[in-house]
């Protein structure tokens, strides 16, 4: 007992700076450790919205069709059926979202250059997929002059001379005659 | 009743630690909500990525979906997403693997047919590894994986320390010039949580990109998993990768 007190100043001034340590600690810890850290995981928790808040720049296929009934239904039935609107006529979410989506109106795509994006002959592309040498093909002629870019099963009156004499479809197994287009009266328009 | 002191401290104190723990529990579970997202529950899902090398025709609408979407910069060695093509010649020891820009452009012809040869395309994007390398080195937690499966870059938190870039066997990651801040493909995460799917899998027209949320029974993912042969990318270093690759080669590295 006696040895306790002799030397208890010692002690007290100990935990007295060991408090101050773990003042400091504490405060020091609420300064520097963001908001939100921890709560989920070894992270800021409004990270999360942060990077969920940013606006889409492609508005997304059920957007464009809300609109554009008229191409869906074109396209519903064809090759392109499961082709995206955006795949070709590029990101439209600044279209889809404004108050009057005509004053910014997309720019047509160039046809030809499109087409050829896709389906240019290559080695590497699988064997299943359509694709012609395109400047065999169709001899000069625009690509849509027979393909409807929304249904592009070819649209050639029977009496013309077939375009793909010179270098037919690879892997084209007689091209399926355009499956059950939904409209009749199909326009070669895109 | 009669409360005497003994049994208002028993009964108080009981109160006070259950509502305690109601109270942060209940904020554990709103916290985790995005709130421009009105909704989206994150513990609903699990996302991943489903790509079919087999319907991959290199187009590189992804590649330029993404970069659109992203605002990736538009230099060729900045990529969320990019497409390479392998050629695999058996006279050689490694197969030829190029990515012109990143596929952007697309891939001009530069091989021939009846070489002998094996060729195809391989899309790469970030993996939204389950136990990613990247979000253990990170020395802040500026890189976390979401509670909905997407790996995740916190920009306001990100040191520009690197780490993460030389941890990812994927090669995914890559510093914003603009920022000095690590960038990656985050899944589309805005996207995603407003029910879009990404912007990649959005414009891809041959359906070889696929969104998947692997928490949802009737998702398609599941019929993937068991339908086709699945492999992921580096499977040997156990990131658990959810981007679920069909048609892989083992070549593809």
């Amino acid at each position: 007992m006696g040895t306790l007190f002799r030397h208890s100043r010692h002690i007290v001034r100990m935990v007295g700076m060991f408090g101050v340590g773990l003042l400091a600690f504490i405060v020091l810890r609420a300064i520097f450790i963001p908001k939100g850290f921890g709560e989920l995981g070894h992270y800021r928790r409004g990270a999360l919205d942060e990077v969920a808040s940013r606006t889409p720049v492609h508005a997304g296929r059920k957007a464009c069709v809300d609109c554009h009934t008229d191409v869906a239904e074109k396209q519903k039935g064809s090759l392109h059926e499961s082709v995206s609107c955006e795949n070709c006529h590029g990101p439209q979410g600044a279209h889809a979202a404004a108050a009057d989506p005509s004053a910014s109106k997309p720019k047509l795509p160039d046809g030809e250059k499109l087409c050829a994006g896709c389906h240019e002959k290559s080695i590497s592309k699988p064997r299943k997929f359509k694709q012609v040498d395109t400047k065999g093909h169709s001899g000069g002629a625009a690509c849509k002059s027979c393909h409807a870019a929304h249904a592009p099963a070819p649209q050639v009156p029977a009496s013309a001379p077939a375009p793909g004499k010179a270098s037919p479809p690879v892997a084209a197994k007689a091209a399926p005659p355009a499956p059950a287009p939904k409209s009749p009266a199909k326009e070669t328009k895109s | 009743m009669t409360m005497d002191r003994r049994n208002f401290l028993t009964v108080g104190g009981k109160f006070f630690i259950f509502t305690a723990a109601a109270g942060s529990a209940l904020e554990y579970v709103l916290a985790a909500e995005p709130h421009n997202a009105p909704g989206y529950r994150t513990m609903d899902h699990w996302w991943a990525m489903m790509i079919d090398i087999e319907k991959c025709i290199g187009c590189g609408s992804c590649v330029r979906a993404d970069k659109a979407e992203n605002d990736v910069p538009l230099e060729p060695f900045y990529f969320r997403t990019w497409v390479e093509r392998y050629h695999v010649d058996p006279e050689k020891e490694h197969p030829e693997v190029d990515s012109p820009d990143g596929g952007y452009h697309g891939f001009p012809e530069k091989f021939h047919e009846g070489d002998g040869s094996k060729n195809f395309f391989v899309p790469k994007m970030c993996n939204q590894c389950a136990d990613s390398p990247c979000t253990q080195v990170c020395p802040v937690g500026a890189t976390f994986v979401s509670p909905d499966g997407a790996v995740l870059v916190d920009k306001k938190y990100c040191l520009g320390c690197r780490y993460c870039i030389q941890a990812c066997p994927y090669g995914c990651r890559y510093i914003d010039p603009r920022t000095e801040t690590v960038d990656k493909c985050n899944l589309c995460y805005h996207r995603i949580t407003k029910g879009l799917t990404t912007a990649c899998a959005e414009v891809c027209p041959t359906g070889a990109r696929r969104l998947g949320d692997l928490k949802d029974p009737k998702d398609y993912v599941h019929q993937y998993l068991r339908e086709n042969k699945i492999q992921v990318l580096k499977a040997h270093l156990a990131t658990q990768s959810k981007t679920y690759y069909n048609g892989l080669d083992g070549s593809v590295r």
